[in-house]
């Protein structure tokens, strides 16, 4: 990532931010609100051009490929997948519908291999035990708040991404949830790069090996997790771990 | 804590029992709307059984108006004619309807196009029924030179069109953002989140304008006094004169026997039970399949 700017309309979310994120690892970026961590994951899977007044300049290379030169949108965002702060699950689906909709909609329609893929990916996603008898008789919606979170990330990891967003995925969620999501995130990072926007700093340090600190639109401080929480370089980056502002 | 002094405690109380007051007063003021709608309904309703219910037979059913001075005959002709009226205004009408919903919803936002076609479609809404009959007569019989079905389901269907767009548009804005990006993040193209995401959430409302308008153009005639024109006899092809029930009713209801009045009433039913199956159908049609917990 070199030299990545944004903006909202007139306002510069994003200045100049440089970053190597690590593949296979988790990656927190932590921040006040406002500080553009949300728009910065949404410029690695190009989601920001869905609002008309956005718009982003600058190089995101993952591995040699520039996605914003060498890459449809949709192409990026079949490799990058994304969980939001919010579940959204599809609420007139079932959850198997819900699990398969990245290959259904991009029209597999293999039932063998797709049933396979959902069981996977659900597992991937500690959720199998929970719906398995239910998959598609029970719309995705009615599924308690941690659940679906849960079921949105087997939904992303079903389309086989290299890269999974999750921007502030707990952030909804009570602790339990919470737990079971952070416990999830460190099973996959082994085989996904993850990147992952919290607001909870104790969260930063269970998942993630890097952490980064925005601040006003501009990465103050990068480097391994143990480094920013004990000797930040940076004061502002001190100040704010240690809850003196933000 | 210190206690509530005794001007807080007494006019929180007072301030509760005013609460209750006002809530069992929109309670009831619900209720009574509530009443009030249903109640013209039944009325037409039981009006028309009593009047038109003695005409029902078989004959109603199957057989075409019988000429001047006989007696019998029925309304049969009418009812395959308003079905494949209502057939081809609805095959017309729903797809360009929800097509330009789509449109204003999904891609036209802030556009100027949309802005227009937001407004004609308001207009269009308010336009007298007969000036859609007339329209359809200009473009389409005078340029055949004679009456004919399919001109007759170009008007109903011009008609239908503004009521289901502005509801297409409307229950499409009231599907969450965050479903929408949940489909884009997947790497789902635009168009499929569109058709299979948007529209799939937003089918319910979506169904409903469309009956609305359905059952609306059901019961036009003005309109079709310019078009289809009516027909006393068996007519299936597209391209000539062919009987509907709202025509049928109003000729005979204009006309001067006590006979052809019964007729009338019992067409009239007949049209009613006709919209109120059909949208019934279509509301178990489209419910089939739902899901335990769907919103």
């Amino acid at each position: 990532m070199e030299h990545l700017n944004a903006w909202y309309g007139m306002t510069h979310t994003l200045q100049d931010i440089n970053l190597n994120i690590p593949a296979n690892h988790a990656t927190a970026l932590i921040g006040p609100s406002g500080c553009g961590k949300s728009t910065f994951v949404r410029c690695l899977n190009r989601m920001h051009e869905t609002n008309p007044i956005a718009r982003a300049t600058g190089v995101v290379k993952m591995g040699e490929v520039d996605i914003y030169k060498d890459a449809s949108p949709v192409d990026i965002r079949r490799r990058v997948g994304m969980v939001f702060q919010r579940p959204n699950p599809f609420p007139t689906m079932s959850i198997y519908d819900n699990v398969a909709s990245g290959l259904k909609l991009n029209g597999f329609r293999n039932k063998a291999i797709l049933d396979e893929t959902v069981e996977r990916s659900l597992k991937a996603a500690a959720l199998w035990e929970e719906v398995k008898d239910e998959l598609k008789k029970k719309s995705g919606a009615s599924l308690s708040g941690g659940q679906q979170q849960r079921m949105c990330i087997a939904r992303a990891l079903a389309v086989d991404p290299e890269v999974l967003l999750m921007d502030e995925p707990a952030s909804a969620l009570d602790p339990v949830s919470t737990s079971k999501i952070e416990d999830l995130i460190f099973q996959l990072k082994s085989q996904y790069t993850i990147v992952i926007v919290t607001h909870n700093m104790q969260q930063a340090a269970r998942v993630a090996e890097n952490t980064g600190f925005f601040l006003n639109g501009k990465m103050v401080e990068f480097n391994s997790t143990d480094k920013i929480f004990t000797t930040p370089s940076d004061k502002r980056t001190e100040d704010y771990i240690t809850g003196r502002f933000g | 804590m210190r206690p509530p002094t005794n001007y807080q405690s007494r006019s929180l109380r007072l301030n509760s029992a005013w609460r209750y007051a006002v809530n069992h007063l929109v309670t009831g003021l619900a209720i009574l709307s509530t009443v009030l709608v249903i109640v013209p309904l039944v009325a037409i309703l039981a009006y028309l059984i009593y009047k038109g219910a003695s005409s029902l037979n078989l004959d109603f059913f199957t057989h075409i108006p019988a000429p001047v001075g006989e007696t019998g005959g029925g309304m049969a002709n009418s009812m395959v004619g308003s079905a494949i009226v209502l057939a081809l205004a609805s095959s017309m009408g729903i797809p360009v309807g929800i097509a330009a919903g789509v449109y204003l919803a999904e891609y036209g936002q802030g556009k100027l196009l949309a802005m227009a076609v937001r407004f004609t479609a308001d207009v269009l809404n308010g336009i007298p029924s007969i000036v859609m009959g007339i329209a359809a007569y200009s473009l389409i019989v005078m340029q055949q030179m004679h009456f004919s079905a399919f001109s007759g389901g170009v008007a109903l269907a011009i008609m239908m069109v503004p009521t289901i767009t502005r509801t297409t548009e409307e229950m499409l804005m009231t599907v969450p953002h965050a479903i929408r990006e949940a489909a884009l993040g997947l790497g789902v193209p635009k168009w499929r989140t569109v058709l299979s995401v948007s529209l799939r959430t937003a089918s319910p409302g979506i169904i409903t304008g469309c009956m609305l308008a359905f059952a609306r153009v059901a019961g036009e005639t003005a309109p079709l006094l310019f078009t289809a024109f009516g027909n006393q006899f068996w007519s299936f092809k597209l391209n000539e004169p062919i009987a509907a029930l709202p025509l049928q009713i109003y000729v005979y209801a204009i006309s001067p026997y006590d006979e052809w009045h019964r007729l009338a009433w019992a067409g009239a039913l007949v049209l009613i039970l006709m919209i109120m199956v059909s949208v019934t159908l279509v509301r178990i049609y489209a419910g089939r399949g739902a899901l335990k917990g769907a919103s």
